[in-house]
């Protein structure tokens, strides 16, 4: 209970000032494309400079709470998604967009996120020392497995067909072998000099996912003069609450998968959103509507990309390790103030650790209570002429790219990518499980390679790999998840079949 | 006709060149950017950030110093461009990361080698440090030394990535004790490396100093030695690598300073090499340094020539049965 003990310090004056401007900032850097939650903290390291301990976390703590919800604006209004963390939202979010719901995807989103998060910082104040031990039982051969299961969704993930969902999954585990590998000390495929430290997974989300869509909307606006104007529908905040409420199981399930893989290191908070999404869409009764905006869809995939962002930080605050890049960054905002997490932060500078916590807490309500503000307004993006549009999801592509490391090749990366991806949907392929694969691809092949290492100078593949019970577990796990996705495909088709007949 | 411009030649000529030496002795009239080749967050950004921090004061260069990142491939990325890309025209400056961009350039595939750059000072030295978990049986150097005589190629040990100073050093216990260990190169940096260590992943780790003392700090682990010629001030307990039987010497410590394209002017150099090393030394810099766990050392434009020729004989030596 002693995090109550600390609450009275985020209500000062500046402290709380701080959290405003940190949050409400969050949510505008979170809502531009290419300025990740861990940009957006970078950023912010300097002002912290002139900051006590305390406040400099504040701001850096309500930003990086704020910009993982933000990112849920580029991803429902524009489909572009601000971080891996909302690819999963795009998926409905921006179909309901499309449809004149942008209000009510953007309002259960925030207050998704917001239930999601205040659960994962809950979880960060009372079961810090147990989850530290489950943030260090996950291995390399663990963390293979794992990115193993997440392979095992990509060909159910948003696809029309399984076979065409794992075949943009192998393009995706392709790009991901591009650039120098920094375990066996090889090049691969690069005939660019763009592309010697591989595809930057930024870069490629907003081609991926924005490119196709501005040329979309270029081919439009030839056909017809007259832009398309979608009716905006107002909706009230009320409603969202019991969509919400109606939505328990969608909620449960992101808040729980979030929190869970949001603590292992260096996997979490990049495919929390899309894990999530896929095992709400297999337990919900009306999985067929899931992909055509679908709140449900929104509903997991916020709650899980904000849920992580309390465990995230276990691993950094216990045992000085950073789980993730964001968590990287925030190590440097406290070493700047002489500051070591671990024992030391909590044994000494207990007000700094607990003040920080309780300010991602009410931050978390905060930035709800903005998102709602915002989300009526903001939703009549939606209203803008489409050429028009292009031409401004166009520009934010090229910015969003090259700001990520200020470099020109990552804007021909995604342009590439975007191009392709354009005549790939053409064909019935879809950017999701080509993310994924992006994504997976590094974790799974690195920590095999580790793995192997390790298990060569030691007790052997076989028994690393498939003993223990963890990975047991796993294994059991991902021959679930096979043959669920297996039967799921056999069934529908019988189905579709039967349908094809009577026709 | 001829003679007008002839005359408007010549003029032109010496504005030219006036504005050239003028530009010199102002330098620098706008802000500078400094590439750093890891990403926002790490080791080396963070020092960057904090030794930069006081460029603007009229005492250091008068003008700030704006990082900009280009990571990825161990560095690679950001030292190609800035050997191949970046203008040098003294508004260009990059961090160095040593022994890493002179072993990367050893061993081939990419654009760069000690001759791209030139060195303009040296702000700070991370040893190399071996490390168990805290609930090791091993308690000294020679532990791990004699089981790793007596099980051949079965001591795991993480480090972050190949050819950088955790990797050097790992070579240099392995030619010095005549032992073989299993050198795991983690993804993901020192943290990885570090995380593998505590978790019981692997047996030992070579890792930063600056992050060993932190992780010890929290009660995670054990330092056994530093892979330097002397104890360091932040780990005053624990010895060398040399005072504990191994002939390893300060080869693998990680260099950190700031350089500058080859081709940058002359004048623009001797500037930096005057005033960066005082910037370095002020107060508040060392301060900051000393409360993030990061070791100083600061060493002028010359001795870093040294140092950088010194190095790349060493590295070569080593990585050439590789």
């Amino acid at each position: 209970m002693e995090f109550l003990f600390y609450m009275g310090d985020v209500f000062t004056p500046i402290n709380f000032g701080l959290l405003l401007l940190g949050t409400i900032g969050g949510l505008i850097l979170g809502a531009t494309p290419g300025l990740s939650p861990t940009m957006a903290v970078a950023l912010l390291i300097p002002f912290t400079f002139q900051l006590d301990a305390a406040q400099g976390l504040i701001l850096l703590g309500a930003a990086y709470t704020s910009t993982v919800a933000g990112g849920a604006v580029s991803a429902i209004l524009l489909k572009i998604p601000g971080a891996p963390a909302n690819i999963a939202t795009t998926l409905d979010g921006h179909t309901m967009a499309r449809k004149g719901e942008g209000a009510k995807a953007l309002q259960i989103s925030f207050l998704a996120s917001a239930v999601g998060g205040v659960f994962g910082v809950l979880l960060l104040i009372f079961l810090t020392p147990v989850l530290a031990q489950w943030a260090l039982a996950f291995g390399p051969s663990h963390l293979f497995w794992l990115a193993i299961l997440g392979v095992t969704v990509i060909g159910s993930l948003d696809s029309k067909s399984v076979v065409k969902g794992l075949l943009s999954g192998c393009i995706g585990l392709w790009l991901a072998t591009i650039g120098f590998d920094d375990i066996m000390g090889a090049q691969r495929f690069i005939f660019h000099p763009a592309l010697g430290g591989g595809i930057n997974i930024i870069a490629a989300l907003i081609g991926l996912f924005a490119i196709p869509q501005v040329i979309t909307m270029f081919a439009k606006g030839r056909h017809n003069d007259g832009a398309e104007v979608i009716e905006v529908q107002k909706h009230p905040i009320g409603g969202a609450i019991r969509e919400l409420l109606r939505n328990k199981r969608a909620m449960g399930i992101g808040t729980a998968s979030g929190s869970i893989i949001g603590l292992i290191p260096g996997v979490g908070g990049q495919i929390a959103g899309l894990v999530a999404y896929d095992q709400a869409k297999k337990f919900s009764p009306e999985r067929e509507k899931f992909g055509t905006g679908h709140s449900e869809g929104v509903i997991a995939a916020e709650s899980a990309n904000n849920a992580m962002v309390g465990p995230s930080l276990v691993p950094l605050l216990t045992l000085s390790i950073p789980g993730s890049p964001t968590a990287a960054v925030l190590l440097g905002g406290l070493l700047i103030h002489g500051i070591f997490p671990g024992t030391d932060l909590f044994d000494n500078h207990p007000d700094v650790a607990w003040t920080f916590i309780n300010s991602m807490l009410i931050g978390q309500v905060l930035m709800c209570l903005f998102g709602l503000y915002v989300a009526g307004l903001a939703a009549k993006v939606a209203q803008v002429p489409q050429s028009v549009m292009a031409a401004v999801v166009l520009g934010l592509a090229v910015f969003g790219s090259y700001s990520v490391q200020s470099s020109m090749g990552d804007v021909y990366v995604m342009a590439a990518l975007g191009v392709m991806m354009y005549f790939l949907e053409r064909f019935g392929f879809s950017a999701a499980p080509l993310v994924l694969g992006l994504i997976l691809g590094p974790i799974a092949e690195a920590n095999f390679i580790q793995g192997s290492m390790i298990a060569n100078a030691t007790d052997g593949m076989s028994a690393y790999f498939l003993g223990g019970g963890l990975n047991l577990f796993l294994i059991a796990v991902v021959i679930a998840s096979i043959f669920y996705s297996a039967y799921m495909e056999l069934r529908s088709r019988r189905y579709t079949s039967k349908e094809e007949i009577m026709a | 006709m001829k003679k007008l411009i002839a005359g408007a030649a010549i003029a032109l000529a010496s504005i030219t060149t006036g504005a050239l030496a003028d530009g010199h002795a102002n330098y620098p009239e706008r802000p500078i950017m400094m590439m750093v080749s890891y990403g926002a967050g790490g080791a080396t950004d963070f020092q960057a950030r904090i030794v930069t921090m006081t460029a603007g004061n009229e005492d250091a260069l008068g003008m700030p110093i704006a990082i900009i990142n280009k990571p990825g491939a161990g560095g690679r990325v950001g030292w190609n461009w800035l050997a191949g890309q970046a203008e040098a025209d003294g508004y260009t400056l990059g961090a160095y990361n040593i022994p890493h961009f002179i072993a990367q350039s050893i061993k081939g595939g990419v654009e760069y080698s000690r001759d791209s750059f030139e060195p303009i000072a040296n702000w700070g030295a991370d040893p190399a440090v071996l490390v168990v978990g805290a609930d090791s049986e091993f308690n000294t150097l020679q532990d791990v030394v004699e089981f790793a005589k007596a099980n051949p190629g079965k001591l795991t040990t993480s480090g972050a990535g190949l050819f950088v100073g955790h990797h050097i050093a790992a070579l240099q216990m392995e030619k010095a004790g005549d032992l073989k260990m299993a050198y795991i190169p983690t993804k993901g940096g020192g943290a990885a490396a570090m995380k593998a260590v505590i978790a019981g992943d692997v047996m030992a780790g070579i890792n930063n100093l600056s992050d060993a003392f932190r992780a010890r700090e929290a009660g995670n682990v054990k330092i056994l030695a530093v892979a330097d010629l002397e104890r360091n001030d932040f780990l005053p307990d624990v010895p060398t690598m040399r005072e504990a039987g191994l002939d390893v010497d300060n080869s693998s410590v990680n260099f950190r300073g700031i350089m500058v394209p080859k081709g940058t002017p002359q004048g623009v150099i001797d500037k930096l090499a005057a005033t960066v090393p005082a910037m370095f030394e002020n107060k508040r810099v060392a301060g900051k340094m000393q409360a993030g766990g990061s070791p100083m050392h600061i060493m002028t434009r010359d001795e870093v020539l040294d140092m950088w020729a010194a190095r790349e004989e060493t590295l070569k030596e080593l990585l050439a049965g590789l």
